[in-house]
């Protein structure tokens, strides 16, 4: 789960770590007045979105007075921001964040992720911040410092010391370096993030350690214990079929194709999405139902797939081991019934009940088209779609 | 014997008493698993589905003698019921709840450390399937009835697509020696590699089936090793073609954030590698086949 930049600067700055002065604006207004409580004559206006490459996209300006905040702001309010992370859709602007502008001398990259392959958490600095990490390993590879915590005891001080020392900072500003990679891990670990960076982390010209920018995801599988976190969750900022599919305990990833695809298990999802692009589709969504799915759980897969107005074909694959099929069945008939399915369904089942849940959809009477491999399920998907295809064309 | 479990292995139920356990833990014994009790704190001196539950691991592993554990465990307590049986010289521990945190099973791997390797608990999950010798054993989740029993190992992080395989397989008259669920999580107990040591030493193995997906080292980890060490067939399919770069496709594991993480790269890294490509999920068994009358003319 990511959180906005203004959140995570709260986070940061609660555990001691400095961030510039600044504050929340919904609009223009308040932005303009936020500016006279910061004091100073130099702002920055910060759209507050998921997203990183803000800069790029329009979502960061510079200010030196009311009308030029004033003038940002309304730009900058209820426009979508599109960046190479957000997607071509891009993610709605609702809440500015305005910031002292602060004189750099120098910027740094701190960062804080669980290396997969060292199973820790690895931090990750270099004294060649401001651009993405990606960047520095290509540019500047020799800059880059890397560490590991042991979970068992916990970072170190020393291992922050060496950091701080290894990115050449000034003698003065050691222990404040080292306080603040020291406290970034604190964060991470209390609040069971799953990244955090720092980028840039800048060295101010009179001589303070302050993060300019903050970044901050967390671990979805902590949530349980981290209802503060689960808090700053904001919707605006997640795709709407999404959403919906996740407040009603569905996994679900939107996408840009047109076959709905309602699953069990991620991985066999995975399979059958990639089944349809190898028969020439493109799937619309991942979706995975999970066990011990009831015919009530099926009918809302159906809502939340056809919730996307680009569905012109559905698909259903289950492969059922504590599923089964024949509850499976039912749950298509009833969403049939209730949620009303006005393009072509194609069901495939498979394991535990299947035939029972192959008899269910044929005694229905129902327009279901039924497959009995993978591949033949992935074919007729995408041949009912190309007649859809047509029609709307012809029509 | 396969690998890791056979129709002798002694295993108790972490999670004993509660509806997931129970369900599961009737459908291992039917299968033909030696279950020899369980584990719910609490609930020590009581009789389920006719075997002895324990207050502790300790205490069921002293009276039954058990060596493996299956833990069906909520999330937040799970991680501490692994390194309870980890304490408690379990050997093998197959952990199937989804959703432990991933600071929780640093912590577990940390702590299993510990023991000297010999000692050492193996961990199989969490989030997987489990683990099925057909014809055998089941200490895991997936319907036994589409396993044929035979000589082709299988590895995988999903579960249902593992069925997917093994059921193309058993449809051509190709069975399994075992199949290994390694789970979804971003962090788990025995990777692709550990496994596919495991098969490369079983005589009753003949081809090794992987299976894996978007996110993480560990096919291309796996992929490496293979080349340098392995001399039976390996086959492999990577699902998530059409994931998009940084989103998480169900899996907490299944996400591509890095270099090398998605189901294209993986796959070129594979074949460098010299393993056999399953190109699309509907021709494990096609693959499979082939792969296996190849190697008989061989040899």
């Amino acid at each position: 789960m990511d959180i906005h930049e203004y959140q995570a600067k709260e986070l940061l700055a609660r555990h001691g770590i400095h961030v510039p002065r600044g504050g929340l604006a919904y609009s223009p207004e308040q932005a303009t007045y936020r500016a006279r409580e910061i004091g100073g004559g130099k702002w920055v206006l910060k759209a507050q979105v998921h997203s990183g490459a803000r800069g790029k996209a329009g979502g960061i300006k510079l200010c030196a007075n009311d009308e030029e905040i004033s003038s940002a702001a309304e730009a900058m309010l209820g426009r979508k921001l599109v960046t190479h992370q957000t997607g071509p859709r891009g993610k709605l602007i609702s809440r500015l964040y305005l910031e002292e502008a602060v004189d750099i001398a120098q910027e740094l990259y701190l960062g804080f992720v669980l290396d997969r392959k060292e199973e820790r958490v690895m931090i990750v600095a270099s004294a060649a911040g401001g651009m993405e990490i990606e960047e520095i390993a290509e540019t500047a590879p020799d800059s880059i410092i890397r560490a590991t915590v042991d979970p068992g005891v916990g970072m170190q001080r020393f291992q922050a010391r060496e950091i701080a020392f290894g990115l050449g900072l000034e003698d003065s500003l050691i222990g404040k370096a080292t306080e603040t990679i020291f406290s970034c891990y604190q964060v991470f670990r209390d609040y069971d993030a799953s990244m955090l960076e720092i980028n840039p982390l800048v060295v101010t010209r009179d001589g303070s350690l302050v993060a300019l920018d903050a970044k901050m995801s967390f671990d979805e599988n902590a949530l349980f214990r981290r209802p503060e976190i689960s808090e700053l969750r904001d919707k605006s900022q997640e795709d709407p079929r999404e959403t919906f599919a996740s407040d009603r305990g569905l996994s679900y990833v939107g996408l840009d194709g047109s076959i709905g695809c309602i699953i069990n298990g991620a991985g066999l999802a995975m399979a059958t999405m990639d089944m349809i692009k190898i028969a020439g589709g493109e799937p619309a969504n991942f979706l995975d139902i999970g066990g011990g799915a009831s015919p009530e759980r099926v009918a809302k897969s159906f809502r939340a797939v056809l919730g996307d107005k680009n569905v012109e074909t559905i698909l259903v694959n289950i492969f059922a081991g504590i599923n089964r099929c024949d509850w499976v069945a039912e749950g298509v008939i009833k969403a049939i019934r209730e949620v009303g399915v006005e393009v072509p369904l194609v069901v495939r089942l498979s394991g535990t009940r299947a035939e029972e849940g192959r008899r269910i959809l044929a005694d229905s009477g129902e327009a279901v088209i039924v497959a009995d491999t993978l591949a033949e399920a992935a074919e007729k998907a995408v041949a009912a779609w190309r007649t859809v295809a047509k029609k709307k064309k012809a029509a | 014997m396969a690998i890791l479990l056979n129709r002798s292995t002694r295993v108790i139920v972490q999670g004993f008493t509660g509806k997931i356990g129970s369900f599961h833990a009737e459908d291992m014994k039917r299968y033909g698993t030696k279950l020899v009790g369980g584990v719910t704190p609490g609930k020590g001196g009581q009789t389920h589905l006719g075997l002895p539950v324990f207050n502790t691991v300790k205490g069921a592993v002293r009276e039954t003698r058990a060596e493996a554990s299956i833990v069906f465990v909520p999330p937040p307590f799970a991680a501490d019921s692994i390194m309870e049986a980890a304490d408690a010289g379990i050997k093998l521990c197959v952990c199937i709840t989804d959703g432990i945190p991933s600071q929780d099973m640093m912590q577990v791997k940390r702590y299993m450390r510990r023991y000297r390797f010999e000692d050492r608990m193996r961990l199989v999950g969490p989030n997987c399937a489990g683990i099925i010798t057909p014809g055998q054993a089941l200490m895991g989740i997936m319907p036994g009835s589409i396993y044929l029993p035979g000589r082709v190992g299988i590895v995988g992080r999903s579960g249902t697509l593992g069925y997917e395989a093994a059921s193309q397989m058993k449809a051509l008259g190709i069975g399994v020696s075992t199949s290994v669920g390694i789970g979804g999580d971003p962090i788990n107990g025995s990777s692709f590699k550990d496994v596919l040591k495991l098969f490369e030493h079983d005589d009753e193995t003949d081809a090794v089936v992987m299976i894996g997906e978007i996110g993480g080292p560990q096919e291309a980890e796996a992929a490496i090793w293979a080349r340098d060490n392995m001399r039976k067939p390996l086959i492999a399919y990577i699902a998530g073609l059409s994931a998009p770069k940084g989103r998480r496709m169900g899996h907490a594991g299944a996400i591509i954030s890095a270099f090398g993480e998605s189901a294209q790269e993986k796959v070129e890294i594979l074949k460098e590698a010299g393993v056999i490509i399953v190109p699309t999920p509907s021709s494990f068994g096609e693959v499979v086949a082939d792969t296996l009358s190849r190697v008989k003319k061989a040899a």
